[in-house]
């Protein structure tokens, strides 16, 4: 998931960075194919460095040698409101047919079941960023027709497109999951299935989704991380397998 | 620490222990446990160990936040043992929950003692069904409709930096968080220091500082006042504390236990040091010094 994740990003691109899976992405895109991507975290850290891998996005080591430090209001204000940040990665507990995620209660938010975090920045992400990724491993329960709760829009919030909704940013457009790559169908918003990795069948991805998936008429086959992406991984990003678990 | 938690810290004040990951001020919050404080309204954007801490200790009577995990590791037990499966209140945790922009935003309106701070942004989401404080306004330029959330006014604020002066100027850097507006948005502002320095140090770097000793109530000089939180440029954050909270906060036995030892076990946070002797090794920053600036003219 991360090697997939890291290809989606182009070099040079200003990415606004979440702490596991998508810090590992961003730092291997940086380590191959996109050594100027702009890494700023939520933090605060502008165009980070890290020397180690970071266990919070409130690290230390994002600040020794970043290119600037800010405030949290310049990072919502200046940076993602003013329009700057062209990639935003989200995940959470619950991810549906349109890529709503919830991030903040299972159950009831008056009488939850699980409480989960909230929304931290996730939700202005996923309304400003120019577009957005989501990270999430496969899983019924993970990927049900709607979510419990919207904390962070989709492709369309009830009956409304993103647009309708005056959001600036065009949403997720992608979901990497660890059997294979859903899409936002441009016409309907639905996350559709559009590649899958090598020995995983359609059948397989949709076991994994809550809802009928639609399938892309040429389903995309995903390359296997290369040797090169996983001993990077493996041995210099996360060589103590903090995020590298699954 | 004692006086100034028992000057300015008062039963049923809203609190702002902020710092965004970096410089939480764990010895505030700990002496504030150790008073007894009670009914308190705890406002932070993440309200991380210290906070469940303050809940499981029965200070707390609301929480005000946007993001309640445990960062990097996973949940706030205290936090969830308090709502999951109750009802609103039942648990004896009222909360009102936002964004980190929002919460930002709410104390960006506090510090310009503006009523409201609009954003564009919560379209499509429920927060603010399950918050009706977040509201909306049309622009009245554009006729754009944008967001709103209230000032957030902190009865006390407290920040942990680096250093200050005895007046209070206070400098800080590495993350920044959100405490430059919290300490404005405040009636009251303790800042807790690694070092106290003369003023001429202040003087020196006058760009660093980021609260004025105007808006300062009290000045605490607490080496080591963030642990488990960090420092830059003096300790490294303990991510193996974050860590053990995991299974500690997960039973109410063993917080229990971590009260009584590390909190009402000791005075202050000298004796709390005194209790982990191996941390300061462990954790002492390296040097990464800065190329030093030209203030002349």
């Amino acid at each position: 998931m991360a090697a997939v994740a890291a290809r989606e990003l182009r070099d040079g691109e200003v990415v606004f960075v979440g702490i596991g899976l998508p810090n590992l992405a961003c730092n291997l895109a940086r380590a191959t194919h996109a050594p100027n991507l702009v890494l700023i975290y939520e933090s605060g850290a502008v165009g980070a460095s890290p020397s180690r891998l970071p266990v919070s996005i409130g690290d230390p080591a994002l600040v020794t040698g970043s290119l600037m430090v800010c405030g949290m209001a310049d990072v919502f204000q200046l940076f993602l409101q003013n329009g700057r940040i062209e990639v935003g990665f989200l995940g959470g507990a619950q991810i549906d047919r349109y890529g709503n995620i919830n991030t903040t209660v299972i159950g009831s938010y008056e009488r939850p079941v699980v409480r989960l975090p909230g929304s931290g920045g996730a939700a202005e992400i996923a309304v400003h960023a120019r577009r957005t990724l989501i990270v999430a491993k496969l899983n019924p329960r993970a990927f049900p027709e709607r979510v419990d709760f919207v904390t962070s829009p989709g492709q369309r919030c009830g009956d409304h497109s993103r647009r309708e909704l005056g959001m600036p940013g065009a949403g997720p457009v992608k979901v990497i999951t660890d059997k294979g790559v859903l899409e936002a169908d441009p016409a309907t918003g639905e996350m559709v299935l559009a590649a899958h990795y090598p020995g995983v069948t359609a059948d397989d991805v949709q076991a994994g989704v809550g809802w009928p998936l639609a399938r892309r008429e040429r389903l995309g086959s995903v390359m296997p991380p290369t040797e090169t992406e996983l001993r990077l991984l493996r041995e210099v990003l996360d060589p103590r397998k903090v995020y590298l678990k699954g | 620490m004692r006086d100034a938690v028992a000057r300015f810290v008062h039963d049923g004040d809203t609190v702002v222990i902020e710092g965004f990951t970096h410089l939480i001020c764990f010895a505030a919050g700990h002496e504030i446990i150790r008073q007894r404080r009670r009914d308190l309204t705890l406002a932070r954007l993440t309200p991380d160990l210290i906070y469940d801490q303050m809940i499981a200790a029965g200070c707390a009577r609301k929480l005000v936040f946007s993001w309640a995990g445990n960062p990097g590791v996973g949940s706030l037990h205290a936090f969830r043992r308090a709502l999951e499966g109750k009802s609103a209140g039942e648990g004896g945790l009222e909360i009102e929950e936002y964004s980190h922009f929002g919460m930002v935003a709410r104390f960006s309106a506090g510090a310009a003692r503006l009523p409201f701070w609009p954003l564009r942004n919560y379209m499509g989401t429920d927060l603010p069904t399950a918050n009706p404080r977040i509201r909306s306004v049309t622009c009245p330029y554009t006729g754009e409709a944008l967001a709103t959330v209230p000032a957030l006014n902190p009865g006390v604020t407290i920040v942990h930096a680096q250093r200050a002066d005895a007046a209070g100027n206070t400098q800080m850097w590495g993350l920044l968080g959100v405490q430059k507006e919290a300490a404005f948005a405040s009636a009251r502002v303790i800042v807790v220091v690694e070092e106290l320095v003369e003023e001429d140090v202040i003087r020196s770097d006058p760009n660093r500082t980021v609260i004025p000793g105007m808006i300062v109530s009290a000045v605490v000089v607490e080496p080591w006042g963030a642990h488990p939180s960090y420092a830059q440029g003096y300790y490294d954050r303990d991510n193996e504390f974050y860590v053990a909270w995991e299974d500690i906060s997960r039973d109410p036995d063993q917080v229990a236990r971590y009260l009584d030892e590390f909190v009402y076990g000791v005075s202050d946070r000298a004796g709390y040091m005194k209790a982990q002797p191996h941390l300061a090794a462990r954790l002492k920053a390296k040097e990464r010094l800065s190329q030093r600036v030209n203030y002349g003219f």
